[in-house]
């Protein structure tokens, strides 16, 4: 039976610390709107994504009102596009990010994701094409999200692509630079992507998937700093405890509402994503949870270890709660998306070199980092060669999402609003590393991937 | 299906009366109460049974909210699953 204390715990969760589902995404294959030419394939994009997720939203809202728990985002993910423009005589991609767009109005989402292309081995009919698209289509788009998979452990690192990848973030920029370079905050480079990611900009919905399905993400750093912060000077065993007890929470909540929307859709429940998803939000906060373990910033010496152990934990916890897990699955740091994070960039407590390390202890990569406006071309690509070497090697998804800003030096912001936030620009390394991305070819797959 | 109505806020007379007044015209019936006081703050949990409830749960839970706005109280209403989900195995 339930007590007071309990019910009144949840109240609090949500109301004074942030708990929320921070997406509900459906996942969609276009594989059947495959057609040789390009408007009836725009025309059958259209329609299976409106069909399948007319309710969506809908349901969404119903869900959050019955269970008096706030649903962030309802998004949608779909089948890289790459891969459906393959069998298009006109390799035209920009009408197909125009039908998701208008397919996104349509169903009321936030965002949709998939306009990607998996080129980790090399480049096939209609990848080429999609990725030189990209700064146009997130230029002339609100709601299209873009992701490039250039590396994994199974295939070594592309690095054409990752050559060609440091063109087109700049390019993002340039086309949206009257827009504080909105572009490449939709556009992530992945290494081991996964291929039922619910968030977004990363996410898409992978071939092995069913023809549709529900996946969500769950978030709460304000809980868990709450819960750190009641329970004073405890050692950190206890810590990891803590946070446990409070993931498995949180993971429950998501394994309800990803039960009930796939219930309600009549759509299979995919998984629900083991995450701590910052927002900009005061009280939001990953880097505050780092805080409150005992440091007095975040980027100090120390924090990859506290955050080695948070990601930890937060596995530990949710993935009892939950029967399917999946997705990114770990602590989310997304510079521009966290108080914490870019209360620390700011001060220069948080610098580029440290966030790298964090990242091959957490969930993904350089996420939502503001770099100089007239950083070149090879130096994004050599940030993504890096991030792409740390994920191939220890087997986990690694991502780069860096936002030129153009015409901006260290120092000054960039601001894009809602979940994506604003912070500083930070300074990268200048030294240059054009002769190693000139010279292309791939990184081979490492021993790591010779595992039968 | 059972709903969780919380109230939380300054004690006042009534407050118990209200709710129910509301609960009984959209025939909720109320199963259990238990109050208690919070750090100074008054907190009631009341289990009720939506089944049979003449208007959609959404709307039960807005008129419940508008309710504790007036009275400077604040008034959640949710599914009981959720409590159930989080804190039990």
């Amino acid at each position: 039976m339930l007590n007071a204390r309990d019910i009144l715990e949840t109240i609090t969760m949500i109301q004074e610390e942030n708990l929320d589902i921070r997406t509900i995404t459906m996942g969609i294959s276009l594989l059947d709107c495959c057609d040789s030419d390009i408007d009836t394939v725009c025309r059958r994009i259209y329609e299976k994504i409106t069909t399948r997720a007319a309710h969506l939203v809908e349901v969404g809202e119903q869900i959050e009102k019955e269970y008096g728990i706030p649903i962030i985002n309802k998004r949608i993910s779909v089948t890289p596009i790459a891969i459906i423009l393959a069998a298009c005589e006109k390799k035209e991609p920009l009408k197909i990010a125009k039908t998701l767009e208008k397919a996104a109005l349509t169903c009321g989402v936030n965002f949709i994701g998939g306009y990607s292309a998996l080129v980790q081995k090399g480049f096939a009919a209609g990848d080429r094409e999609l990725i030189e698209s990209i700064p146009e289509a997130l230029a002339c788009t609100d709601h299209v999200c873009a992701s490039v998979n250039i590396g994994s452990t199974k295939s070594g690192i592309n690095m054409d692509a990752v050559a060609e990848m440091g063109r087109i973030v700049r390019r993002s920029a340039e086309l949206t630079a009257d827009r504080d370079c909105i572009g490449p905050a939709k556009l992530v480079v992945f290494c081991n992507a996964p291929e039922d990611n619910p968030f977004m900009a990363g996410a898409f919905h992978g071939v092995g998937e069913p023809d549709c399905v529900i996946n969500v993400g769950v978030s709460g750093p304000g809980v868990v700093r709450a819960a750190l912060a009641k329970a004073g000077d405890c050692d950190l065993t206890a810590v990891a405890d803590l946070i446990k007890r409070t993931a498995f929470k949180i993971t429950r909540m998501g394994q309800l509402v990803a039960k009930e929307a796939s219930r309600r859709l009549g759509v299979p429940f995919g998984i629900v994503d083991l995450s701590l998803a910052p927002t900009p939000a005061v009280g939001d906060s990953v880097a505050y949870i780092l805080e409150e373990m005992g440091l007095e910033c975040c980027g100090a010496h120390g924090t990859t270890a506290a955050l080695a152990l948070l990601n930890d934990a937060v596995k530990k916890g949710g993935v009892m709660a939950s029967s399917h897990v999946g997705g990114l699955s770990g602590a989310f740091i997304p510079v521009t998306e966290d108080a914490g994070m870019i209360h620390a960039a700011r001060t220069g407590c948080l610098r580029i070199e440290k966030l790298e390390a964090m990242t091959a202890v957490c969930s993904v990569g350089l996420d939502m980092i503001n770099i100089p406006g007239d950083t070149p071309a090879e130096i994004i690509s050599a940030i993504i060669a890096d991030e792409a070497a740390i994920g191939m090697i220890n087997n986990k998804a690694t991502a780069v999402r860096v936002i030129p800003a153009i015409g901006k030096q260290v120092g000054e912001e960039l601001s894009f609003g809602g979940l994506l936030g604003s912070g500083p620009v930070m300074p990268v390394n200048t030294a240059s590393p054009a002769r190693l991305i000139h010279r292309g070819g791939r990184i081979p797959a490492p021993l790591q991937a010779l595992r039968n | 299906m059972r709903a969780v109505i919380t109230v939380i806020g300054k004690d006042m007379v009534g407050i118990l009366a209200k709710v129910s007044a509301i609960c009984a015209e959209h025939e909720v019936n109320v199963l259990e109460v238990t109050q208690s006081i919070l750090q100074d703050m008054f907190a009631m949990i009341m289990m009720v049974d939506i089944e049979k409830s003449n208007v959609p749960f959404g709307q039960f839970a807005d008129e419940l909210t508008a309710l504790g706005e007036t009275l400077g109280l604040s008034i959640h209403t949710m599914h009981e699953d959720i409590f159930n989900s989080m804190h039990q195995i």
